[in-house]
């Protein structure tokens, strides 16, 4: 399978909870957080030395897009990279929210809805070649996404007229269209933002916005595992015939409301199939692509472990309770419904749907489970750690991480993008790194090397 | 298979009572589920929020993207 670029983009839930009650605006929290982060200012956009970019997105999210990552494991890591960066900034906000009198606790959630039933993303990016039939391909790839949610989604309890039922999918609900542009009034399955933040002319860039922010390690590596292998296939030309849905936008959200995987869903040439066989057609394909084309020893574990899944899922899905999200919280809910004897309604059971997703450790009932050693992982607490700081070292983003440390150190104001590089002051020169896959430049080994040299001889 | 059948025969003395002789385990191991369970609720109650009512009521966000 050729290389290809990755990225994960987390939109996430903030809330103070004040012991009176006080409002107060969320931008101000906001910027008490990202003080922790970036010194000397009050930035609303700024990359961070591990290459990955911090922001306050619409709706006064903070969002945080990992840097280009080449390989699944690698972004598994930074992506939860992500995660303990804003946790870390949690303590120093709470305190100056102290100085002036407030006193409660800042709450980060990486979830997808709020109580009120609005919404805000996790957006996968795959970049891809500019050569290929777009549309073609998005055909190919509809009813994998529509799909995929049996082991990507994050689960939900949803009150729908009048009763509660736990869906799959958090964010299925609040998809209305099967290919948009738009990210936030007709939200797609298929989005078409086309920014390839490299060489337009070879690529563009595949913008999916259907997925579920996910808690598990291993539930954001098969997700974007799986998809970056039936993405290199469709684009090699390995389709399956005739697996047009007949309704997606339908069939999503009626696979979201079914936990037991049952439901069938209505295909164009009139045959009707689960989810789970759906998948089957795309991993069997898969199999016939990797076993021509060759795999690396990351993707050929991804491919065992979706097959192995996808039977595990058809013979009983709570089988998959140390794996996938939507599963690892309904077991958790299951549990403590039946010792307490409550219902979905009990305000307890939804606050365990929310507070699954709090990114704080002690608070977070995911991390309380991955410490009573309940679940499984893909990286290690160590390579996150180090994901915090340190850029991948494989692609563009070395170039950025090395850069921002080099101007850090120095003292010196710099603008930063995802394909330029710019030291503010006497040495105003804008380097270009179009190339996401060149984990090398010149010029800002040179800017390094010369600093240091005069340094010595000042 | 032999260890299957020594295991009958060791199991013999035991049915006398007229159980059937796997139950016990099952019970035992039920009995682990069971305690490892109320351990994993006691704990979640440990660091639920308080009120979790008015938490889950205020917990509004502006939609994003």
């Amino acid at each position: 399978m050729r290389p290809r670029i990755y990225g994960l983009e987390n939109e996430y839930g903030l809330i103070f909870a004040p012991n009176g009650r006080v409002y107060l605006p969320m931008e101000k929290i906001l910027g008490y957080i990202f003080e922790g982060l970036i010194p000397n200012s009050w930035p609303s956009n700024a990359f961070l030395t591990n290459g990955a970019r911090l922001y306050q997105d619409t709706g006064c999210h903070p969002e945080y897009s990992t840097p280009e990552c080449d390989n699944i494991t690698d972004l598994v890591a930074y992506d939860k990279a992500g995660e303990r960066l804003l946790e870390q900034c949690l303590p120093a906000a709470e305190e100056r929210l102290k100085e002036e009198g407030l006193i409660g606790s800042i709450h980060i959630f990486k979830n997808n809805t709020d109580s009120m039933g609005n919404t805000y993303g996790c957006h996968e990016n795959y970049l891809m070649r500019r050569d290929l039939d777009f549309w073609r391909i998005t055909e190919q790839l509809i009813p994998f996404f529509v799909t995929r949610q049996i082991y990507t989604g994050a689960g939900k309890a949803l009150k729908v007229s009048g009763k509660t039922h736990y869906f799959i999918s958090q964010r299925a609900q609040h998809i209305h269209e099967k290919t948009s542009s738009s990210t936030t009034s007709s939200r797609s399955i298929i989005n078409t933002r086309d920014e390839p933040h490299a060489d337009a002319e070879k690529y563009r860039r595949l913008h999916i916005i259907v997925g579920d922010s996910n808690m598990s390690e291993l539930t954001t590596y098969l997700k974007v595992g799986t998809t970056a292998v039936v993405l290199s296939m469709i684009e090699d030309g390995f389709t399956i015939p005739k697996i047009e849905l007949e309704d997606p936008v339908k069939a999503i959200r009626e696979i979201s409301k079914d936990p037991s995987l049952r439901k069938k869903v209505k295909l164009e040439d009139g045959r009707e199939l689960t989810a789970i066989e759906i998948q089957y057609e795309y991993v069997e394909k898969a199999h016939e692509y990797l076993d021509l084309v060759g795999a690396d020893p990351v993707v050929l574990d991804i491919l065992e472990r979706w097959e192995g899944l996808l039977g595990r899922l058809s013979e009983d899905p709570m089988q998959l309770s140390r794996e996938i999200d939507w599963v690892i919280k309904k077991e958790m809910m299951d549990s403590y419904m039946e010792r307490k004897g409550c219902g979905w309604d009990d305000p307890r059971v939804q606050l365990i749907d929310l507070q699954y997703h709090d990114v704080n450790k002690t608070r977070g009932l995911y991390y309380l489970l991955l410490k009573e050693k309940m679940l499984d992982r893909i990286v290690s607490d160590d390579d996150i750690l180090m994901a915090m700081t340190v850029p991948p070292q494989t692609t563009r983003a070395k170039v950025r991480g090395d850069f921002i440390k080099f101007a850090r150190e120095k003292n010196r104001s710099y603008t930063v993008d995802w394909t330029y590089l710019k030291l503010n002051g006497y040495w105003e020169e804008t380097i270009l790194c179009m190339d996401p896959f060149v984990s090398t430049n010149k010029k800002v080994e040179e800017l390094i090397l010369s600093s240091s040299y005069l340094r010595i001889f000042r | 298979m032999a260890q299957e059948k020594k295991r009958e025969k060791k199991k013999e003395p035991g049915k006398k009572d007229g159980e059937a002789s796997p139950a016990p385990r099952i019970a035992e191991k039920g009995k682990k589920i069971k305690e490892d369970l109320d351990k994993l609720v006691d704990k979640i109650d440990d660091v639920l929020e308080e009120n979790a009512e008015e938490f889950v009521k205020n917990y509004v966000q502006k939609g994003g993207e």
